[in-house]
Formats: C-alpha cells, sequence, structure tokens
C-alpha cells in the first residue's frame, strides 16, 4: 500500500467500481450538487408558505417579527459564515495536502457551528418560556394580532429544519475529522470528503442568508 | 485484484445465504429484491381493489360496511400510489437494466441504493402498520383538513409517505450521477437505449419534485401535533396552499409513474419489430419535454378547489402542452411498427396494448383538462378511469412486459410464451372491460367514491366487476407462468431477442458479478438492427 513521506498516511483507493479516481470524484461531486438540489426545493417550499402567509396575515407576521432578537440573529449570522470561512480554508488545505491545517480548520468550524447553536437553544428556551411554541405551551400573551402563532409555527420549523441541518453538518466534519483527516492522505488528487462537506456546509449557510432577514428583518 | 477473482460467476450464485442478499450493494440482487417487494404489494393493493370492487356490485351492501368501503379505496390508493406505481419501474427494473445497458459494473452509490432499499422496506412496514393502526378513510391524497384529525393510522401513513419519498429521491439521485459518468467507452448520450432517456427524466422529477412532499408531509404532522396553523383553516391557515404543495409533487408523480412506461415500449417495440427507432432524437427529448412540462401544470387538478380564475386558465392552457411530447412518442411508435418484422412474442403483446391504452388514457386527459369539462367531470368516474387507463394500463402494462423481456436476463429461465401470449391477452380485455365502462359512468355524473350509488349504474358498475375478475386472472396467471419457470423453463440464451443493447449483446444471462468481463466498447446505437453485427 502506497504511503506519503511526509504524514505515513495511505494514499486512497478508487472503488471498485469506477473506472478512474477522476470518475468517482465527478460521481460523487454531482451526487452532493444534486442532493443540495432536493435540499433547496424542499426549503423552497417553506419560503413559499411563509410568503403565502405574509400576505395572508402581514399584521400577524410583523407583530411576531418584532418579537425576535435581531441582536441574536446577528451573532448567529457571525458564527455560520465565519465556519463557513474555515471550512474553504479546509478545502484548500486538503487540496495542498497539509494534514495539519484541515484538521484545524475542521475543529474551528465545528466550534462556530456549536457557537451557533448554544445561540439559538438560549434563544428557543426564551421564546418558549415567552408561551410562543404553537400547541399546549402558547399563550399568546402580549400579541393583538389572532394569527401571530402561525409566524411562531413558521419559525420554529425553518429554524429547527436548518438547525438540525446544521447538526448534521457538525457530524459530517467530526467524521471528517476522525476518520478521514487522520487516516488517508489529501492532495491534489484525492480532497473529496472535504470538499463535499464544504459544499453541504455552504448550503446551510446560504439557507440562513435568506432564514435572517425573512424572519429578523422584515417587519 | 479481487474483482477478477470472482467475477465469471453469475451474481446470483456468486455469494450465497440469506445474509449475502441483506447487505449486498449489487444493484442486480437489489433490483431483484426490489421487484419482489413490489409485487407483493401489487397483489396486496390489487386485492382491496378487487374486494371493494365486489362490493360495488349492487348499490346495497353486500359484505362491506360503509366506513370498510372508505378504508379499502384509501388504502388501495396508497399502497398502489407510494408502493407500486411510483418505485414501481425504476426501482425493480431500472436498478436492474441502468448499469448493463450503461456497459458500467455497478450504480455510481451502491451503498446509497442498498439504502434507498431499506428505506422503501421501512416505509413499506410502517404503511403495513398503519393499516391496523386504525381506521384510514381520507383518501390517498391526505388533503387537509380530513388529515388533521390526530387520527394514528393517517399519521403513520403520512411517516410511511416520507421514509418512500427519501427512497425515490435517493433512486433518482444515482440513475442521473450513474447516467452522466458512468458510461461506457463509446456510449455517448445519443447511442443510449431510450430506456436510459426516460429514466433520465424520471430520475430530474423525483430528485426535484420529491422533496416538496416530504417537506408537506412534515408541516402536515407538525400541524397534527402542534396545530402550527399553516394547513387548517380554524388556526388561521390556508388548505388551498396544502393542495398545491401536494400536487407540486403528486402531478410529476404521475410522469414519474408513466415515463419509465414509455422507455420500456420503446426497446420492446424496437426489439420485436426488428427495427430502429423511428426519430431517436424526438422520443429522447420528449421524455425530459413532459418531465419539465410536467412541473408548471399541478393546479389542473384543482379547478373546483378554490384557486383563482385566472390560475385555472393558465393550469389549463400549459396542461395541453403535454399532449405535444406524449403524441410525439404514440406517433413514433406507430411509425416504428410500420413495414418492421412484426413478432408477437408475449413482451410485444404487452407494448401494442400499452399503445392502445396509453392513446384512451392521454386522450381522456386532454378532455379533462379544458376547463368547462373538467367542471362537470371532476370526481367522477371519468377521472378515476383515465388515471388507471395510464397508471394500470400505460404504466403496469409496460411494467409487466418490462418483466417479461427481461425476465430471461434476470433468471436465466426462459417462460412459457403460450401462457404468456393467453395471460397478456385476459389482461388486454379484463382492462379494458373494467375500465372503459368507468368512462361512460363518469360522462354521466356518476361521482367517484361512493359507497351507495344510483340504481341507474348498476349495469356498469357489474361490467366493471365482471372485468376485474378477468383482469385478475389474466395477472395471477402470467405470475404463476414466470414463477413456474424458475423451475421448468429452459435455459435461457444470451439474446434471445435478438436486441442490440448492451444487456443483450454482451452480459450473460444471468451476467457475472460485475457485468462483463470485460468492458464493453460501443460502437453502434441501441437499435442498429440494419448494420452487421461486429
Amino acid at each position: 500500500m502506497a504511503t506519503t513521506a511526509t504524514t505515513g498516511l495511505p494514499e486512497h483507493h478508487v472503488a471498485h467500481h469506477f473506472d478512474s479516481a477522476q470518475q468517482e470524484f465527478d460521481s460523487n461531486k454531482m451526487g452532493m450538487w444534486l442532493f443540495l438540489a432536493s435540499e433547496i426545493m424542499m426549503f423552497g417550499a417553506l419560503f413559499v408558505g411563509a410568503l403565502i402567509f405574509h400576505t395572508l396575515h402581514p399584521a400577524a407576521f410583523n407583530e411576531g417579527s418584532q418579537h425576535l432578537d435581531w441582536r441574536m440573529g446577528t451573532i448567529n449570522t457571525f458564527f455560520l459564515l465565519t465556519s463557513g470561512l474555515t471550512m474553504g480554508l479546509a478545502v484548500i488545505a486538503a487540496q495542498s495536502g497539509r494534514q495539519g491545517a484541515v484538521r484545524l480548520n475542521l475543529v474551528l468550524s465545528i466550534l462556530f457551528a456549536s457557537g451557533f447553536l448554544v445561540v439559538k437553544f438560549i434563544e428557543y428556551k426564551l421564546k418558549i418560556h415567552h408561551g410562543t411554541l404553537p400547541g399546549r405551551l402558547w399563550h399568546g400573551e402580549g400579541f393583538h394580532d389572532p394569527y401571530v402563532h402561525v409566524f411562531y409555527g413558521l419559525y420554529f420549523v425553518m429554524t429547527g429544519l436548518h438547525g438540525l441541518h446544521v447538526l448534521i453538518g457538525m457530524g459530517l466534519m467530526t467524521w471528517c475529522l476522525i476518520f478521514r483527516a487522520s487516516s488517508v492522505q489529501f492532495n491534489r488528487k484525492y480532497f473529496t470528503p472535504v470538499e463535499l462537506v464544504a459544499l453541504y456546509w455552504a448550503l446551510v449557510d446560504l439557507i440562513w442568508v435568506f432564514l435572517f432577514p425573512l424572519l429578523y428583518l422584515i417587519g | 485484484m479481487i474483482a477478477h477473482v470472482t467475477n465469471n460467476i453469475n451474481y446470483l450464485k456468486a455469494k450465497r445465504g440469506f445474509m449475502s442478499w441483506l447487505v449486498t450493494v449489487d444493484h442486480k440482487r437489489i433490483g431483484v429484491m426490489y421487484l419482489a417487494s413490489i409485487l407483493c404489494f401489487f397483489i396486496l393493493g390489487g386485492s382491496f381493489a378487487f374486494m371493494f370492487r365486489l362490493e360495488l356490485w349492487s348499490p346495497l351492501k353486500e359484505f362491506l360496511t360503509p366506513d370498510q368501503y372508505n378504508q379499502f379505496f384509501t388504502l388501495h390508493g396508497v399502497i398502489m400510489v407510494f408502493l407500486v406505481v411510483v418505485p414501481g419501474i425504476p426501482a425493480a427494473l431500472g436498478n436492474f437494466i441502468v448499469p448493463l445497458q450503461l456497459g458500467a459494473k455497478d450504480l455510481a452509490f451502491p451503498k446509497l441504493n442498498l439504502t434507498s432499499l431499506y428505506l422503501y422496506w421501512l416505509g413499506a412496514i410502517i404503511a403495513l402498520y398503519s393499516l391496523v393502526a386504525g381506521h384510514a378513510d381520507q383518501g390517498w391524497t391526505m388533503y387537509a383538513p380530513y388529515s388533521l384529525s390526530r387520527n394514528p393510522a393517517v399519521l403513520w401513513m403520512m411517516i410511511a409517505a416520507f421514509f418512500l419519498g427519501f427512497s425515490s429521491i435517493l433512486t433518482g439521485l444515482n440513475f442521473l450521477v450513474t447516467i452522466h459518468n458512468m458510461r461506457a467507452p463509446g456510449m455517448t448520450f445519443f447511442r443510449m437505449p431510450l430506456f436510459l432517456w426516460s429514466m433520465y427524466a424520471t430520475a430530474i422529477m423525483q430528485i426535484f419534485a420529491t422533496p416538496v412532499l416530504a417537506i408537506t408531509l412534515v408541516l402536515l404532522l407538525l400541524e397534527n401535533f402542534f396545530g402550527i396553523g399553516i394547513f387548517d383553516p380554524a388556526l388561521g391557515g390556508d388548505p388551498i396552499l396544502m393542495q398545491h404543495f401536494f400536487w407540486f409533487y403528486s402531478h410529476p408523480a404521475v410522469y414519474i409513474i408513466v415515463v419509465p412506461g414509455f422507455g420500456i415500449t420503446s426497446e420492446l417495440i424496437t426489439a420485436f419489430s426488428k427495427k430502429d427507432i423511428f426519430g431517436y432524437n424526438f422520443v429522447a427529448y420528449s421524455s425530459v419535454a413532459i418531465a419539465i412540462i410536467g412541473f408548471v401544470v399541478w393546479g389542473h387538478h384543482m379547478f373546483v378547489a378554490g384557486q383563482s380564475e385566472l390560475a385555472d386558465f393558465l393550469f389549463s392552457f400549459l396542461t395541453f402542452f403535454t399532449a405535444i411530447p406524449s403524441a410525439i412518442k404514440v406517433f413514433n411508435w406507430t411509425a416504428t411498427l410500420y413495414k418492421g418484422s412484426i413478432e408477437l412474442k408475449t413482451p410485444m403483446l404487452y407494448a401494442l396494448q400499452f399503445l392502445f391504452n396509453f392513446t384512451i388514457g392521454g386522450l381522456t386527459g386532454i378532455i379533462l383538462s379544458i376547463l368547462s369539462v373538467d367542471i362537470h367531470l371532476h370526481d367522477t368516474y371519468f377521472v378515476v378511469s383515465h388515471f388507471h387507463y395510464v397508471a394500470m394500463g400505460s404504466t403496469m402494462i409496460a411494467f409487466i412486459g418490462g418483466i417479461h423481456y427481461w425476465w430471461p436476463k434476470m433468471t436465466g429461465k426462459m417462460y412459457n410464451e403460450f401462457w404468456g401470449r393467453a395471460a397478456a391477452i385476459l389482461v388486454f380485455v379484463g382492462f379494458n372491460v373494467t375500465f372503459f365502462v368507468q368512462l361512460v359512468m363518469g360522462s354521466q355524473g356518476s361521482p367517484r367514491r361512493y359507497y351507495h350509488y344510483m340504481n341507474e349504474f348498476q349495469i356498469y358498475h357489474q361490467i366493471s366487476t365482471i372485468g376485474v375478475i378477468i383482469l385478475a386472472t389474466g395477472l395471477f396467471m402470467a405470475l404463476f407462468n414466470l414463477l413456474a419457470s424458475l423451475k421448468f423453463g429452459a435455459t435461457a440464451p444470451k439474446n434471445p431477442w435478438g436486441a442490440r443493447t448492451l444487456e443483450w449483446e454482451e452480459a450473460d444471462s444471468p451476467p457475472v458479478l460485475y457485468n462483463f468481463t470485460k468492458t464493453p466498447v460501443v460502437t453502434h446505437g441501441p437499435y442498429a438492427f440494419d448494420t452487421e453485427k461486429a
């Protein structure tokens, strides 16, 4: 088994059903892009739902939006965009075979992503405490419009689904860190896992970039 | 290399034991497991239909209560749509045939392929559980507010549909990547068999439409548990929005159902006319055109649901366009038959049935897309008959034809041609007797899903019930004929039909573990019956 002199890690082997490393890379990358396309369709439906609701009950949408804390949203935007940068740096490091830099950037990305989830958790806790989670815990005190719960329904569904994607992204980064970055040599021919996780993470970033103004700033 | 050691034994014998099937990543075995599962559900879904058809023999009670009748048509719909026709051809035959026709060793993502099979089984088990979890009587469309009653059977059914949707997305994704990246040397896009073009078009719809169904089901579940108020009118939500979301998936789903049938028909008609397809490019592009147009016509399911008149008008207008690529196909298949040396083997009998039934299914679709006519025909037996002409009369017929066509490749055995043909004729007669009268009955205004109907419709219901008995006989005859071939059938040669696509010319029957002993090089088009063999 071929190993490299610098790190002593083995080179990647092409899976049996592919003819070349290039074919394997192209297939994996295209698969990820198609998956992301399906994710966009899924979130797209939610955005359409929010748009329709905004048209049906604009006053409820505005009132609900004003009760969200834009400062927390801003901090989270900072966390996510920075983690996007470190994931990009991880890809560049993988392409040039700097295994240590890959690991460092993955750790940083995981940390920023956890920062996002911590803030989100605090926000959820406050909101639930204030009785804005639709369902049994809803009491709607202090709201004038009768349909504010629909805004919060959309808020919890959209940010919840996005948060789930953040959690999955962290899982993928951890997998990349533990099982790939320390057991196989990345180089300009093989950096697929880091590249694909970064692609996925870019979409998670992008969705937040649209969610943040939609929920926190419009209104 | 390990690959060469085991690559001279056929895939059925390469590994042994029950576990070797459960953990396999071989696309051929996964295809076979899908086929077996889908046929089981076809029998289950069919038996619900058989029973409520018997119940409809008279307007009074035969042996089902009205409540049971509602459950039976719901279960028939859910099982047939989500477990049979939507996964159907791509998951069972596509899995087996796509890499073989491309000249590839496997699909691009073999483990993902196995994952999609397990998601299908998970969805199927949950769907079966929902049968006993309570009374699901909301119909397969799960409209709000019928689906917002916290009925456990309905909730489980939604969860099942969610997993089945994911299974479908993964299959589509796998096919699209495989067709793009795994073609054998010389296999250009325009040398691909038309079955692959239809799989390609289907995959586009699976990837882009199914996620919308997934999120709609999630929202319905959350609406049930939390009352978030997006679909429930009592909470300020919009039930019409739910219908829009549902049909944004479910109209393309109709094409997910029928486009694979187009692909099979193209293979069968060329192979048994020994003639190149008439207008290859048009047949190939028309599949993709149907996939794209299919995304902008969903509103024609909602002409009487309260959407705006402008939307009604636009959706009606756009729906007419689906007729163009569909008609191109029918004309081109017919032109392919012209002066061909036609062999009426069993698969060809199914392909010809497809042409007949799909023409009726397609033309009744045009009638229904006319706004003023649809308002009269909406929710009548005319609609029921229309989509059965497409989903059963076209898709399932093509599926059964495809099973017969590729059976020798999958199993290495030849079925009995006499019984195969007899079954095909019974199926044709049975299907048309069952559903043609429903067009007549529907045009006279008989509403669908009614337990008690007016006496004047009894004769139509009775003809339809007789038809379903003939149909069931034919289907079971076909099934027993195929199963009997496993034990008594003659050994299949490599290319029993003299077809020119890779799975017949280059792969053994059944194929070896990695499909081909050496990577095939493609030097001619898929239907080059005029040129000499290389």
